[in-house]
């Protein structure tokens, strides 16, 4: 039992990526060893470097912010950040200082809006188009042309007409997962096996009914791949549409504090997004696995 | 009998010029079993999904019970041959969305009623709960068959339903559809490639002549003879070869399918 435990290869290779992870804290520990302590430079410094150590924060620490001033943070600062951040996450002292959990609530709300109005509008069309080679073809040169514009492209547009930071990045979430929702939707519907539509034909089934008793469940893998490709896409773009925007949200966030010049800050937020992607994958993986079948 | 099925001068063509078939009639009786023989692409398929009303003629119509076939419908079953289940549902979903689309006022339990009904009529009660990947091709057939018969049509298309298997699993489920057919005064009009099968399984034996070119032109395939099985009804597998008049019965087809079959 226990020596099948240690073969296995799930724990081997969780051991091998404990050893990475160690080994990254470590070449992180001995490179910021040596800058750790920063003495004052003895030779005269240029121009550039001067203004180098001053966007650093060397030349001028802030009152009160002695762990942001000594250049790339070392792991102790990092995890002094870390344990301080988690463990008041939801603080609020005003517009632009707010606890992470706050900061990730914004976003993950303009996200799960913007997908979900995605997501309404991309399946039904996506069906429609899907079962109509007319429509295909007609809405073919349109989904070509609009899906590789970069969704932060409609960014000023948006912010125009709209006139509202907050909805154009909902907006903006909505454009970037709208294209791949749709695209697999339309190819998954056109893909249904001919003989399951015959089935339904041959047993009279209305055409409601055939939607989502037969054409549904044989095209939702292929719905939910494209589903899982926009929310990857939605997380990415709304880092940077909050950059862009301002104002709350994780994006926001990671600008603010490189305003704020705390690395130890960025860096977490960083790990955070990273961390939030990766569960909102899995969380669609799951569902992608609950729908498929084998054949 | 004025034919309870009837098919009047059937002909399909896919490119104008030359139809696969042309002129194709043939009636069916009511309680009668109809295969039809013929090589590879000469049209058999089209034939039974124009009856089915899955596809249309060219030219010609078909009759069913007096009125004319204008599209698929819960009175005609069919077995694909690719049993064409579908592989999200289990062997009782399958089954039981055919009954709940021929019968949408039944309550749950009807419904699952009529579904046991017609799984234990093709043996496979022990896998009711299974989903078609997990069952063998035979399997997978036979739930095809169930789920054919578990909306009580009025005749049964079979399309090549046993093409995919091997001789043994081919050999009892033939013996199982003869006993429901025969339980149930079933008309059938069946597919087959395999001229023993037809035999075993027919009333009647259409052979299907190929399309195609002449020293006067193309001519188009069709019904080029129709032999009436005069074997004893009683007949199955194991005593079909020692009855008297199977060897001329047989050679004719094979005969036909060798010498006759192509223009
Ligand atoms: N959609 C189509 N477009 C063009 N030609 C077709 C189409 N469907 C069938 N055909 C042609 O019609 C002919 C008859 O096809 P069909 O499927 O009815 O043959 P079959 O007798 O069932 O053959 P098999 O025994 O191989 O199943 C074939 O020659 C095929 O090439
Ligand atoms: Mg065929």
């Amino acid at each position: 039992m226990n020596a099948s435990l240690f073969k296995s290869l799930e724990f081997r290779a969780g051991l091998v990526s404990l050893l990475i992870f160690v080994f990254i804290l470590a070449v992180w520990h001995a490179a910021t060893l040596q800058s750790a302590p920063a003495p004052a430079p003895t030779t005269p410094v240029s121009a550039e470097q001067a203004e180098y150590d001053k966007l650093m924060g060397k030349s001028a620490p802030a009152a009160g912010e002695t762990a942001k001033t000594t250049g790339f943070p070392t792991l102790a600062q990092m995890g002094s950040t870390v344990v301080k951040q988690l463990s008041n996450p939801f603080y609020d002292n005003g517009p632009n200082d707010k606890g992470i959990a706050i900061q990730l609530a914004y976003s993950l709300a303009r996200v799960g809006l913007g997908f979900l109005i995605a997501c309404l509008v991309a399946i039904p069309l996506g069906f429609v188009i899907g079962m109509s080679p007319l429509l295909r073809r007609a809405f073919d040169p349109f989904i070509q042309v609009l899906k590789p514009i970069s969704p932060l492209a409609w960014m000023p547009l948006a912010l125009y007409t709209i006139k509202d930071s907050s909805i154009s990045g909902v907006f903006v979430i909505f454009i970037c997962s709208v294209w791949p929702m749709l695209l697999n939707t339309a190819f998954g519907v056109a893909s249904v096996k001919r003989e399951w539509l015959n089935v339904a034909s041959t047993l009279e089934v209305k055409p409601l009914r055939k939607a989502l008793k037969v054409i549904l469940p044989a095209a939702a893998p292929t719905i939910l791949t494209g589903m899982r490709i926009s929310m990857g896409i939605a997380w990415l773009v709304i880092v940077a549409a909050e950059m862009l925007v301002g104002g709350t949200g994780i994006g926001y966030f990671v600008w603010n504090e490189w305003n704020n010049l705390s690395l130890t800050n960025v860096i977490f937020a960083i790990l955070v997004i990273g961390v939030v992607g990766m569960l909102l994958d899995l969380f669609f993986a799951r569902l992608q696995r609950a729908v498929t079948y084998v054949e | 009998m004025d034919g309870f099925l009837r098919v009047e001068k059937l002909g399909k063509a896919f490119a104008a010029d030359k139809p696969v078939f042309s002129d194709v009639s043939f009636k069916l009786d009511r309680g009668e079993f109809v295969c039809i023989i013929g090589h590879s692409g000469c049209g058999k398929t089209t034939i039974l999904n124009v009856i089915a009303g899955l596809d249309t003629a060219s030219t010609g119509h078909v009759f069913m019970d007096g009125r004319e076939v204008a599209g698929p419908s819960l009175e005609r079953g069919v077995v694909f041959q690719s049993h064409a289940l579908m592989p999200w549902l289990t062997v009782r979903k399958n089954i039981a969305f055919a009954v709940e689309s021929r019968w949408p006022e039944k309550k749950a339990s009807q419904i699952d009623e009529a579904v046991r009904a017609a799984v234990e009529l093709v043996g496979l009660t022990a896998a009711i709960d299974k989903l078609p990947s997990q069952l063998s091709g035979g399997m997978k057939q036979r739930v095809g068959i169930a789920r054919a018969f578990a909306i009580q049509p009025k005749m049964l298309l079979l399309d090549e339903p046993f093409g995919a298997l091997d001789a043994l699993t081919r050999g009892t489920i033939q013996e199982e559809l003869i006993s429901i057919v025969r339980k149930t005064q079933q008309t059938v009009f069946m597919i087959t490639h395999d001229v023993d099968e037809a035999i075993l399984l027919a009333d009647r034996i259409l052979l299907m002549k190929n399309g195609g070119e002449t020293d006067a032109g193309y001519v188009p395939g069709g019904v080029g003879e129709v032999v009436v099985n005069t074997l004893p009804k009683d007949r199955n597998r194991r005593n079909l070869h020692h009855l008297d008049g199977y060897y001329e019965l047989r050679n004719n087809i094979v005969d036909f399918l060798v010498t006759r079959a192509k223009h």
